[in-house]
């Protein structure tokens, strides 16, 4: 059958490649749109009584979103974007930022009013306290905003500016809308205007979701590698999905709400996803690439996309067609070091910065690398990450895993899948042998390390923020972190080649369980294979000189 | 009474075949190994492309030889004997060296000598579909479910035979009365045989 398609492949590559490169060029241009004018919504929120103001907090804007859209409270405070809890239904670990740690800031717990500057809600400044029935207190302007002029403050609890705030430099993001000078440099960071907002609510854009997921980790693209403010506005290089000049889609184009709750979890990925394909109507839970692309979407009808499709089955397409992650000129942090955090110059913090611009040295933080259109590290997934948590055990002569991926080569539903392995140092409890938690922000206690550079009390403190004991002993280990890349879809002409994995030295060089063809011989069956085939050169030149000297003597003679 | 006469005894099909398959005999094994990894050269998706076309059209080339050789009676060239094996091999061995005239010159019935067609029968019947049954499985493994690996070691297998053949075959060709008799009647289809008491060219 394959052979047949090959074949006919073959004779017709050349009419089909000619066909579709035409349908490929005919230009997306129409008639005038007779609808053009008319609002996309069937509501202007600009015309809404409620939405008038002045709102003088977040909150009484959620209270008049929530007096139409009477469901919505129940809906966003039941998703993960404000539990920050979710159970990995196939590990039955409790995950989520509540819960976990990680090889950035470490942890929730002890320093909430810094990391719940990106909670879709107001004022969860202590986990103890903060009520999570509490539905007002849901922030519906960080997605909802369409003007670009709100945005969350970095330490406030999630709370927006609501009086101008005057310091040396500016944050990032916030909308340069709202930073106003002074004369003597400073740089005014003006509140933004809650009624002028709440009267332009819409779909999320990139850059509602950016705003917190561009930044995780303390800064653009620190975590992920693959989601970074390059994405706001990016070249097809830099995402052909996201790019105006690509096809322009949003966050939830693939990330397809639903009573506000997303798919697309790399707690527990989704890899593959044909299920909800369903011709001529909106899908409700697309994600997986073939879910829009199918799981052959390379041409059948010729030799090599008929080969590509065969792949598909072992080789995630993320493989293929992300062939670097941190592109667009924002690099990704891949070392953090805290074990050197808390070194002081003259009394005082410091930092150092490198060639670029990007700190390898903060006083707070420790030593960092940053990296920039980075390949890939390759692993089989199926899907699947389990977590070290709080408290299990860890073996501190190794590397530790913060999380570990699941599946490998014999493991069908498996492909190989690219990833941004972080790697850095974290502390741990010497004696219980377990990675701890640590109290890094906090203003005004004398525990959290960002303020007293004082590992003792923070990590003392930020251990009182759970139930695990800690032994007051602490060292620093080495760990690693496994994250999915999946954004940052390089354009099909950019797709890596056969040859950058079928070769002796390619991306897959390190991969190993699996015969990868033009990586792998069979260093017997080659030996004995190429011996005879010298052996049969040798004998035939043997041969030949034996005629030639023989010929010359029988002539003699 | 035998008789020498220049003889057509390779036909205008034949040699197409023979040429057209070793071309892509040729191409087959040097893309091969730049797939195996064994030698550098062109990239590995063009190496892959060329590879499959030469792989499909000596396919076709087969199917129609293996049409000729059942509709024009040539497949009686390849019935294996022993009958002056022994002779032939001791020419190859030692009496080549020695000047001593081919125990088995060619006839028009018997175009091929016995260590020819024991040969070639191998070739035909062992390494070309060892090649290509191993080919094919090793293209469909993706629908079959074969173990990919062991798929492929038995392609790589066959191409060492076939490998091995080229090297003895292509020498074997000089060992005509002139190192390049054998080439010029396989270019020109003639050759000098001998034509046997009664015997007519069928050719």
């Amino acid at each position: 059958m394959t052979l047949l398609r090959t074949l006919l492949g073959a004779l017709f590559v050349l009419a089909f490649s000619a066909a579709a490169s035409a349908q490929g060029t005919s230009p997306n241009q129409s008639a005038p749109d007779p609808r053009a004018g008319i609002p996309a919504l069937t509501a202007d929120h600009a015309k809404f009584e409620q939405l008038k103001g002045p709102f003088k907090t977040g909150q009484e804007v959620t209270k008049a979103c929530l007096s139409c859209h009477t469901e919505a409270g129940k809906q966003v405070s039941s998703s993960i974007h404000w539990t920050w809890e979710t159970v990995n239904p196939a590990t039955g670990q409790t995950l989520g930022k509540k819960t976990v740690l990680n090889a950035f800031c470490g942890n929730l717990a002890t320093n909430e009013p810094r990391c719940t500057s990106c909670h879709a809600g107001y004022g969860w400044d202590e986990t103890a306290s903060f009520d999570f029935t509490d539905e007002t207190r849901i922030d519906c302007l960080a997605c909802h905003d369409t003007t670009g002029e709100y945005i969350k403050w970095p330490t406030e609890a999630g709370h927006p500016l609501y009086e101008p705030r005057t310091q040396a430099s500016a944050n990032t993001p916030y909308p340069q809308s709202l930073i106003v000078e002074e004369p003597d440099g400073n740089l005014t960071h003006l509140p933004p205007d809650l009624a002028k907002v709440a009267a332009h609510v819409g779909r999320p854009t990139r850059e509602n979701c950016g705003n917190c997921h561009f930044y995780g980790g303390g800064g653009d693209n620190v975590k992920h590698g693959d989601l970074s403010s390059a994405l706001v506005d990016p070249s097809p290089h830099v995402d052909v999905h996201m790019s105006p000049d690509g096809a322009d889609m949003v966050c939830v184009d693939c990330h397809v709400g639903d009573r506000h709750a997303w798919p697309g979890s790399r707690y527990h990925g989704t890899i593959s996803d044909s299920t909800h394909q369903r011709p001529g109507m909106r899908n409700t839970d697309i994600l997986a690439c073939n879910s829009c692309h199918s799981s052959s979407p390379h041409k059948a009808l010729s030799l090599k996309g008929n080969k590509l499709n065969d792949h598909t089955d072992r080789v995630a397409c993320q493989t293929c067609h992300i062939p670097e992650y941190a592109k667009g000129g924002v690099a990704t942090k891949t070392w953090w070091d805290w074990s050197t955090a808390g070194k002081l110059k003259d009394g005082k913090p410091y930092g150092e910065v490198d060639e670029n611009g990007r700190h390898t040295y903060l006083t707070i933080k420790g030593n960092f690398e940053w990296e920039e259109d980075v390949v890939p590290d390759y692993a089989f997934w199926d899907g699947i990450v389990e977590y070290t948590l709080l408290g299990e055990k860890i073996d501190p002569t190794k590397l530790v895993g913060i999380n570990r991926i699941g599946g490998g080569p014999d493991q069908p539903g498996s492909v190989i899948f690219p990833f941004k392995r972080m790697l850095g140092k974290q502390a741990y409890d010497e004696v219980n042998e377990y990675l701890i938690q640590s109290n890094v922000y906090g203003p005004e206690g004398d525990t959290a390390f960002w303020t007293n550079y004082d590992w003792d009390k923070a990590l003392k403190a930020g251990m009182e923020g759970s139930d695990v004991p800690y032994s007051g002993e602490y060292d620093f280990v080495e760990t690693e972190m496994w994250w999915p890349t999946t954004h940052m879809v390089a354009p099909a002409s950019e797709a890596l080649k056969c040859g950058q994995c079928h070769a002796k030295d390619g991306r897959l060089a390190n991969l190993a369980g699996f015969y990868l063809p033009g990586r792998d011989g069979f260093p017997l069956t080659d030996r004995i294979g190429l011996w005879l085939l010298a052996l049969a050169l040798a004998g035939v030149i043997v041969h030949a000189g034996l005629r030639i000297v023989s010929r010359r003597g029988n002539g003699r003679g | 009474m035998a008789e020498r006469q220049y003889l057509k005894i390779f036909t205008r099909f034949e040699r197409f075949w023979h040429w057209m398959q070793a071309l892509l005999v040729l191409v087959l094994l040097f893309t091969g190994a730049r797939l195996h990894g064994l030698i550098g050269g062109p990239n590995w998706s063009s190496a892959f492309t060329l590879h499959l076309v030469a792989a499909g059209l000596i396919i076709v080339l087969w199917i129609f030889a293996i049409f000729w050789h059942f509709t024009t009676g040539a497949w009686q060239h390849y019935i294996p004997t022993f009958r002056n094996l022994v002779p032939v091999i001791r020419f190859y061995a030692y009496g080549i060296f020695r000047g001593e005239a081919h125990p088995a010159k060619p006839t028009v019935q018997r175009k091929h000598n016995p260590l020819q067609r024991l040969s070639y029968l191998f070739l035909k019947l062992i390494i070309n579909p060892a090649i290509w049954i191993t080919g094919i499985l090793y293209l469909t493994v993706g629908l079959t479910g074969f173990d990919l690996q062991s798929v492929a070691w038995l392609h790589v297998v066959a191409a060492y035979a076939m490998a091995i053949f080229v090297v003895i075959h292509v020498y074997m060709a000089t060992t005509g009365d002139t190192p390049a008799a054998y080439l010029k009647a396989m270019t020109t289809g003639y050759e000098w045989v001998t034509v046997e008491d009664g015997g007519t060219n069928r050719m």
